[in-house]
């Protein structure tokens, strides 16, 4: 069964302890300087944020159908049953498709770096193998980060919704979004506050799609197209070769 | 040999000095030192310049291949080579340019180890790959022939036809897919810009530039090497550009009506502006003079005309990458110096070496008796064009 995480921004109270777990399991420096960045960046995989007294984090989303492992030509991402999108960084010539495709625009670079990497959370795949939480999840000091199985976490969500349906929007990110994500949240504002992008922008179509259905005519479109093309190919060299027969034809009857 | 120090030559070496220090900050210093490209906008103008438009620019080679061999348009045969030269360096250029832009070009042989056929930039890379494999055989007979070789040649004559059937299939593979790349960004790039159209548009446009940029060398190289120039290729690729450009136009047009579009784009906003110089630049201007007889019988006005379309053009794909981006990231995207050097370089290299293999090879050569690939198929066609071809315009333009 494919894992996910339950992020409630309700129940966050802005620690940044995630940040730390996550700098330590991903072996990133993390001082208060780093800990004071709003953004993501090659050397800070996930970040919390702040505004009017809410908190919201932001990290890679796991999408079930991700964009990025679809555009990558050498296939450097996957999406493993277990729920995380992983990155083989030995297969990557850098050229930064997923970057464009992402609509979460999650993986970021290492611009200053001669041999650069993309970088992005991986959702902890050691840990999980060895049936442990993600690092965040483990030191979350008030579960607003909950690791679990995406359908009991699914489940909890709209248990929660139910309870309280004056705390929370009536949504769970991510449930749907570009064909559901193993990240879900649950919020009392908008998460497009906080530089996620609009539900109604995104759509619940799976992003691999949108190239997929071009993609798809490919091989059909190669055989017949080649055949078109010879055929063109033919009937115009064979109407020269007509006419020169017959050009040589009447030379030889006038003689 | 002595060499002579020109204008045109130190602003070449100059270029190509300045190309060179901003390579060694590129490589020795990282992309992040020698471009302005962030993790919001991780495709800059390597891509949107030397990438996106240096496939366009090539397009010639298969049009002309096309109209010529497929096709069997005779009286275009003088325009082929010079057609296929520029594509065979176009497409050179273009991986150089790729090599400068990936984080990790020592890895780019990955890509025919790790295929991801779902990836559209695996497509174009393939189909780029082969392709100038393709060229390189095209414009190989040249070679042979101003070494006067002519065993090579016959060998090259028979793959002729796989050749030319394969050239074809492979640019419109990948012309088309160059658009397709973009389909996957439908909440990011500008709905100017986006749409689902995007394919036929990349190729269409492949089309018109070919076309264009046709008429700009022959012209362009009419003048520098003081060759002549034959009037009814350049009216023939005059009316054949003028449909191509309207029938992109209509297609754009109908793209925009059917997207309930066409009021937005004449409000006056930040995307319309670059929407209305490219729009003007690769329509307005050139329609209306293609439009003209007057215009299409003058050579001067012809090369106008294609400069004005292939600059609407370049304007597009850069509006597609670079343009309709920025709404969305927040901020503008503007190329540091070295990326413009970079660039520079590039095409400075790429002026020069046609300079080169038009001086030492026959690419303007009276290619009917040199080589004329299928010219043992039709001595009676021959010289029945060899009258309609005889108006010859000698330094066109001057």
């Amino acid at each position: 069964m494919s894992k996910a995480l339950l992020y409630d921004a309700t129940m966050c109270i802005g620690c940044k302890q995630c940040e730390v777990a996550c700098a330590q399991q991903n072996k990133l420096p993390y001082d208060d300087n780093i800990a004071a960045e709003s953004v993501q960046s090659a050397h800070k995989y996930t970040v919390v944020l702040s505004k009017d007294d809410k908190f919201m984090r932001r990290l890679c989303m796991h999408c079930e159908k991700p964009a990025c492992a679809s555009v990558c030509p050498v296939g450097a991402f996957h999406k493993t049953k277990e729920g995380p999108v992983l990155y083989d960084v030995w297969k990557c010539i850098g050229c930064r498709y997923c970057m464009v495709a992402c609509v979460f625009g999650q993986p970021k670079y290492e611009w200053q770096s001669l041999n650069p990497r993309v970088r992005k959370c991986i959702m902890c795949p050691d840990r999980l193998a060895v049936g442990k939480q993600t690092a965040c999840a483990e030191i979350c000091p008030t579960g607003a980060t909950k690791f679990g199985e995406r359908d009991d976490l699914i489940r909890e969500a709209q248990a929660r919704i139910s309870q309280s349906p004056s705390t929370y929007l009536p949504r769970i990110y991510g449930l749907n979004e570009v064909g559901g994500t193993s990240v879900l949240i649950l919020a009392s504002a908008k998460v497009e506050d906080y530089g996620y992008p609009a539900s109604a922008k995104i759509g619940d179509t799976p992003m691999p799609e949108y190239t997929g259905r071009v993609m798809e005519k490919i091989p059909d479109f190669i055989p017949v197209w080649t055949l078109v093309l010879g055929g063109i190919y033919w009937v115009s060299h064979r109407r020269d070769e007509v006419a020169a027969a017959e050009a040589t034809e009447k030379n030889g009857s006038k003689q | 040999m002595k060499f002579k120090l020109t204008f045109w030559r130190v602003v070449f070496i100059v270029i190509m000095a300045l190309g060179l220090y901003s390579s060694y900050i590129r490589y020795f210093h990282g992309l992040g030192a020698a471009t302005n490209m962030t993790d919001q906008f991780p495709w800059g103008l390597w891509i949107g310049f030397d990438c996106l438009c240096g496939v366009m620019l090539a397009a010639g080679g298969f049009i002309m291949v096309g109209a010529v061999y497929l096709f069997n348009v005779e009286r275009l045969h003088a325009v082929v080579r010079p057609a296929v030269l520029t594509a065979f360096l176009g497409y050179i250029l273009f991986i150089v340019g790729l090599l400068f832009d990936l984080g990790r070009p020592w890895y780019i042989w990955h890509q025919v180890i790790y295929m991801n056929p779902h990836s559209v930039m695996f497509e174009v890379g393939m189909c780029v790959m082969t392709y100038t494999t393709v060229l390189f055989f095209e414009f190989l007979p040249n070679v042979f022939e101003a070494v006067n070789w002519k065993a090579p040649i016959k060998w090259i004559k028979k793959i002729y036809p796989v050749l030319i059937v394969a050239g074809i299939l492979l640019s419109t593979l990948h012309q088309s897919s160059l658009g397709s790349l973009y389909l996957i960004m439908p909440s990011k790039l500008h709905p100017f810009w986006y749409t689902p159209a995007l394919p036929f548009f990349f190729f269409g446009s492949a089309i018109a530039v070919g076309l264009a940029m046709t008429i700009f060398e022959s012209t362009q190289s009419a003048k520098a090497f003081g060759r002549h120039l034959e009037l009814p290729v350049l009216v023939t690729l005059g009316g054949a550009l003028l449909v191509a450009l309207w029938v992109n136009a209509l297609l754009r047009l109908e793209d925009y009506i059917h997207r309930g579009l066409v009021r937005q784009i004449f409000k006056p906003s930040y995307e319309a502006y670059f929407l209305w110089l490219e729009l003007v630049l690769t329509y307005v201007i050139p329609i209306a003079m293609l439009s003209f007889k007057k215009v299409r019988l003058s050579p001067q006005l012809l090369y106008l005309a294609s400069i004005s379309t292939v600059l609407g053009f370049i304007t597009n794909r850069l509006n597609i990458a670079l343009i309709g981006f920025e709404t969305y990231v927040g901020h503008h995207y503007v190329p540091k110096w070295t990326e413009f050097s970079i660039t520079l370089m590039i095409v400075a290299l790429g002026f020069a070496l046609f300079g080169v293999a038009a001086k030492y090879l026959p690419i303007f050569g009276e290619q009917k008796e040199r080589l004329g690939v299928q010219a043992h198929l039709r001595p009676a066609v021959e010289t029945g064009h060899a009258a309609t071809a005889t108006p010859v315009l000698e330094h066109a333009g001057d």
